[in-house]
């Protein structure tokens, strides 16, 4: 895991990668001029970090280098570096005669379509992107600024882990980091981007952030590396296998997304970021829209098939009621039984959790549960109103699940519901069976709005399962009891009957209906009692 | 009038024509009433056709259907639905004993069958009349003699009508099949007895060729099938189909009108009919269309037929057959003759006169062009099933879209994947052209595969607008098969520099803090190369702002250069709606904004979709770097060429399968 090669850089003459511009003066033949020589060579120095042949042997493998990335994640121009000439302290090794300036991380501030964006960026080319003291400085600086001014981080990883010749000044660097990120959850956006290897503690930092994403085939995520697996367990992986994009994003949930390349990984970032809040003091940005506030979708109304038992596509339901059809997805490969998005309504960011009927129909299970829980959590901590679509037929039932804590998993899901202040808007689209339908943003968690399609059914459970408890002893009756079952509870009218509903909406008209109550909900004032934090079950 | 507003005509043309006509029928009908209540026996757009005239006649609408199309535009439509099967056609719209169930539970006086399914079944209409309903088409016996292709021509020429020549038996010597073809005409085909597949088949248009190609074509046949024998016949040059539509009523009235072209067909499967065809002059289309009448006549023929014929390039025509039921592409002639075709058969069916009786009434006026989009890969005619996530037809005037889908309609497996028919009509056939192709572009069809590619194609191009089609139009000019509008220099610089203000104008909504100085974008512009791969090049587009500001829902004004050809437009879009309208110094494009990629946008232009990459030059360079990812491997899936139900699965666990099996 604490990794390392250090080897003095190759000739640093061959200049092949952009420098600043020259400051014109060269000669030093006094002083001052000596000195201002001496800080350009430093200056160009950071800019080269490894030097050219580790530069191209990381673009042999299909990496951009540390400033290339934090080129095309700003606007063009914006990026200012802070503690470019920082270099490391350490003398143990041999190493006080290996520096590079800069250190191994890049740092500093710039524009995301013009908003203020932090970012590190680790220099897989300097020291193998290992983390030093001074290294873990000039990230936790950075961090303190955002935290400060209130603008978000964005942390691009490509590291071998710890400076072992550091020692425990490495492993200090990185409680530093840890420290801060969790100082700075929920109240600045932190994402962390995985664009090499990230091994042993150093994955504790993108893991306390609010998202993770990966690129393909060149990022790995693991506590310890195939070596010490095979060692410790005998069991023989490739890095692909143990903590690659695929399994980060469709077994254990680790990361939130992953990409085909660095450059789709940076533009797809910008665009996450477009949906989010500075910090938790300020709302997410208005965007305009040329999608029309009032426009009906006629395909809504028949959307949802008229067997319950036929799926559909809860994305394509999604898509016909946000702005341009357009949604960010968040875990789209993990838990596809729930879908979690960033969407603009009517030009407001909200995000957006939906039951997806096309997967195991739509049920909760342990991973969807946690995966829309912390998303849930996410927009009550940054003020994005919550849009639900629920068409749930309940908790997975099972061993592997009682067995799993579907008790413990599925109470996150409530709990985060329940705590969460921000507007919440839901809509039954079909099924809201027994307790999944009380978890999902149901009317007594605070559901600010709870509107319902004519297809709607909210019930403890379906015809059939209530008709065999209810009538065990009398098999005959049961079919028609299941008739009259269904004719009183297969509807949205007691729900509605009973105030569980606020209205029952032809679904066309279901986008100027969140519009109109996400413009009312701006002025909802709600907070929950002062504590110093909850006790969420973990 | 409600009833007229609410029939959802695309054209207004049509719309007022109607519109006129049903004030005149207002007053017609207290004397001359049809029927109360009409079953329609068919499904999708020709159901929902049907019944749009049904309602404008002051007729209640019966619905019958499956159960795939429970949900289904038609069904909505009509004042009554009546559920008869499974999905699968022979249960269903093939199912004349639930249709006929359908008809005693519902009380309806008459049926029209639309076209295919029980529209020419002579056992069908049998049934009704032992029930008493009208069939809304030709009597039983008409039907039946001229459902037999034999018999037809038999008929055919007995009324007169023009027959492909040929000698009936088998040609004895040379000597011989000289004297026949000298009796037929030349040019004549030579083709084996026995064969098929264009082997043995050779074509002379001389004597001597005619001795020549006897021996050549006799000994191919003996090499290829084992026997020498061989046929004469006409042989027809460039053939063309077109068709003449007859209107007939129980009255003795039969009318001729104006001919279709039904030239370009794929798969022997018609893509695109006009009206009237280049190709006739007023003699060739008195002299088909009298002798289509005649045949008509010798059937006692009563309601809207097709005779249809081959015509050569020296305008000789041949009979082929006549259809006896509304065709598909009846709308061409709708809105050349003004005439309502389903209204001509509705009153014939309920013993009334065509609403013109006298052949010097029937107007030809100006061209109409349709094209039927059908959900298939426009490249090997495969169908493509699906929801059709986006769906809207174009509008405007000169315009008539005749579909039964709206958006999240279902093209299903179980019937054919017709999602349209788009039909165009202008005073002259190039305005005609020029309407269709702007309709094309306006069409938004997300979800499924569909041809627009392939009809906005061959709508522009010369060949077709010079009025050069055969039968073999598709064939000859997509030799490999049709893989999508290929740019030129100055399409492709249009696209590039329409494509690259989309994004200037998305990136000036995502950053409003933007300012709007000239920006320079490297694009990735797809390229089609003759072997039907896509390279991608790149073009350099420098854009410049010329409006003030930029108008995110508005017009805003461009200068740019295009590989540093200059090129000035302006682009009227709301950001990221689906049509953007580029102008250009000499013309206006649509362009179809279909979805932001990672680093660009997928677009339509001029009808296929291309995935453009949109980066600045920075950015190009970095993703010069990156990698191609492997791809996943498939060679342990087993794809079907096309969706369909597996009927049988011919092997089992352990059996060995060879290449080909």
């Amino acid at each position: 895991m604490l990794r390392l090669t250090v080897a003095r850089t190759a000739s640093r003459m061959a200049l092949r990668v952009p420098l600043v511009p020259a400051r014109g003066y060269a000669t030093a033949n006094t002083k001052g001029e000596e000195v201002k020589a001496r800080i350009e060579k430093k200056r160009q120095a950071s800019v080269l970090g490894g030097g050219t042949a580790r530069i191209a042997t990381q673009h042999d493998k299909g990496k951009l280098t540390a400033r290339e990335r934090i080129s095309l994640l700003l606007d063009p121009g914006t990026f200012r570096e802070y503690d470019a000439f920082v270099e490391h302290q350490c003398t143990d090794f041999g190493m006080s005669s290996q520096k590079i300036t800069g250190d191994g991380v890049v740092t500093g501030v710039g524009k995301v379509n013009g908003r203020t964006t932090y970012v590190f960026s680790q220099d897989f080319t300097s020291f193998g992107g290992s983390l030093s003291r001074t290294f873990a400085a000039k990230v936790c600086k950075i961090m303190d600024r955002a935290m400060q001014v209130g603008a978000p981080v964005v942390g691009l990883n490509d590291s071998g882990g710890a400076r072992i010749q550091e020692g425990v000044d490495s492993l200090a660097g990185y409680c530093e980091i840890f420290q801060r990120n969790v100082l700075a959850s929920g109240v600045i956006p932190q994402i962390s981007l995985i664009m090499g290897p990230c091994a042993g503690g150093a994955v504790y930092s993108p893991a306390l952030t609010d998202f993770t994403f990966m690129v393909r085939g060149t990022s790995y995520l693991f506590v310890t590396g195939p070596d010490v697996v095979k060692a410790v367990t005998n069991e023989t992986v490739t890095q692909e296998e143990l903590g690659g994009a695929q399994p980060h994003t469709r077994k254990s949930g680790v990361a939130h997304d992953a990409f085909d390349n660095d450059v789709v990984a940076l533009a797809s970032t910008r665009e996450l970021l477009s949906y989010l809040p500075q910090s938790n003091r300020e709302p997410p940005a208005l965007r305009f829209t040329a999608d029309p506030v009032d426009r009906a979708d006629a395909a809504l109304d028949t959307l949802v098939p008229s067997d319950s038992h036929t799926a559909y596509d809860i994305k394509s339901v999604v898509g016909r009621i946000v702005d341009d059809g357009r949604f960010f997805e968040i875990m789209p490969d993990f838990a596809r039984n729930i879908v979690v998005a960033f969407a603009r309504i009517g030009g407001q960011s909200v995000g957006v959790v939906g039951n997806q009927p096309l997967v195991s129909s739509g049920v909760l299970d342990i991973d969807a549960s946690v995966k829309a829980a912390r998303f849930v959590r996410f927009c009550d901590a940054f003020n994005i109103p919550l849009v639900t679509f629920v068409d749930v037929p309940g908790f997975l039932p099972g061993t592997q699940q009682e067995h799993g804590g579907i008790i413990r998993e599925g109470a996150k899901l409530l709990y985060a519901y329940a705590e969460a202040t921000v507007p919440k808007i839901a809509v039954t689209t079909r099924k809201a069976y027994g307790g999944a339908q009380c978890v999902m943003s149901s009317k007594q968690l605070r559901g600010d709005v709870n509107f319902a399609w004519p297809t709607a059914e909210l019930a403890v459970m379906g015809a059939k399962g209530a008709v065999e408890i209810l009538w065990r002893n009398k098999p005959d009756e049961r079919k028609a009891a299941e008739e009259e079952y269904n004719r009183l509870f297969a509807n949205p009218l007691p729900a509605a009957q009973r105030g569980y509903l606020d209205d029952i909406i032809q679904p066309s008209t279901t986008r100027r209906r969140i519009i109109e109550e996400l413009e009312i909900l701006k002025h909802k004032k709600l907070a929950n009692p002062l504590k110093k934090h909850d006790n969420m079950p973990l | 009038m409600s009833a007229i507003l609410s029939a959802r005509l695309r054209s207004p043309r049509l719309f007022i024509r109607l519109y006129s006509q049903q004030q005149q029928q207002q007053q017609q009908q207290s004397a001359e009433r049809t029927f109360d209540k009409i079953l329609v026996a068919n499904r999708g757009e020709i159901a929902c056709r049907v019944m749009r005239t049904a309602r404008r006649m002051g007729i209640r609408t019966v619905a019958v259907y499956s159960d795939a199309d429970a949900d289904s535009v038609f069904v909505r439509q009509a004042d009554e639905a009546v559920h008869v099967g499974a999905a699968p056609s022979t249960q269903s719209y093939l199912n004349m004993d639930a249709i006929l169930d359908a008809i005693r539970k519902t009380g309806a006086q008459a049926v029209h069958p639309g076209y295919g399914f029980l529209s020419e079944n002579a056992q069908f209409v049998k049934q009704l009349e032992a029930a008493g309903v009208a069939f809304i088409g030709p009597r039983e016996n008409a039907l039946a003699a001229m459902g037999d292709k034999i018999q037809s021509k038999i008929i055919a020429r007995e009324a007169g009508v023009n027959t492909i020549p040929g000698f009936n038996g088998v040609v004895r010597d040379a000597a011989h099949a000289v004297e026949i073809a000298e009796d037929i005409g030349y040019p004549v085909m030579l083709k084996a007895s026995a064969g098929g597949g264009g082997k043995g088949m050779r074509v002379a248009h001389t004597a001597d060729e005619v001795r020549e190609s006897f021996v050549l074509a006799s000994d191919e046949a003996a090499s290829s099938f084992g026997d020498r024998r061989l046929l004469v016949e006409k042989f027809i040059e460039e053939p063309r189909h077109i068709e003449i539509q007859v209107l007939a009523d129980g009255q003795g009235n039969v009318l001729w009108l104006p001919e279709r072209e039904c030239s370009i067909q794929r798969r022997n499967q018609k893509v695109i009919e006009e009206a009237p065809s280049t190709h006739l002059d007023p003699e060739t289309r008195r002299r088909m269309g009298e002798q289509a009448v005649a045949l008509a006549r010798s059937v006692n023929y009563n309601s809207a037929g097709t005779v249809e014929f081959l015509v050569d390039k020296h305008r000789n025509f041949y009979f082929l057959e006549m259809n006896t039921r509304l065709q598909v592409e009846h709308p061409i002639t709708e809105l050349v003759t003004g005439l309502d075709l389903v209204e001509e058969m509705i009153r014939s069916a309920a013993g009334l006169p065509l609403t013109t009786t006298k052949q010097s009434d029937v107007r030809m006026d100006g061209w109409a062009i349709e094209a039927r989009v059908y959900a298939e890969d426009p490249d090997k005619f495969l169908p493509s099933i699906g929801t059709l996530s986006r769906y809207q037809e174009p509008a405007g005037p000169h315009v008539r879209c005749d579909s039964g889908v709206t958006e999240g309609s279902e093209i299903s497996v179980y019937y054919d994947p017709m999602i349209s028919k788009l039909s165009a009509h202008g005073p002259t056939r190039s305005s005609a052209i020029g309407a269709l192709s702007r309709a094309l572009d306006r069409y938004l069809i997300t979800g499924v595969t569909h041809n627009i590619p392939l009809l906005r194609d061959v709508v522009s191009s010369a060949a077709f607008g010079e009025g050069r089609t055969s039968t073999s139009f598709l064939a000859e000019h997509y030799p490999h098969g049709f893989k999508g509008h290929r740019l030129n220099e100055h399409t492709g610089s249009q696209l590039a520099a329409a494509t690259a203000a989309l994004q200037f104008i998305r990136n000036a909504r995502d950053n409003p803090s933007l300012l709007p100085n000239a920006t320079d974008y490297v694009l990735l512009m797809p390229q089609l190369l003759d072997d039907g791969t896509v390279s991608k090049t790149d073009t350099k587009v420098t854009l410049q702002l010329v409006s003030p500001t930029v108008s995110l829902s508005g017009t805003n004004e461009f200068t740019a250069t295009v590989n540093d050809h200059p090129l000035k437009f302006s682009v009227s879009w709301g950001v990221d709606q689906p049509f953007a309208d580029i102008h250009y110094e000499s013309s206006t494009e649509s362009l179809l904004f279909l979805t932001p990629l990672p680093l660009g946008m997928r677009v339509q232009f001029r009808g296929t979709k291309f995935d453009i990459d949109v980066m600045n030059p920075h950015q190009r360079e970095l993703q010069r770097l990156m990698k191609e990812k492997e791809r996943i491997d498939t060679s342990k899936l087993v794809l079907a060429p096309m969706p369909g139900t597996i009927i049988s699965v011919a092997v089992k666990p352990g059996d060995t399968c060879l290449a080909r099996q």
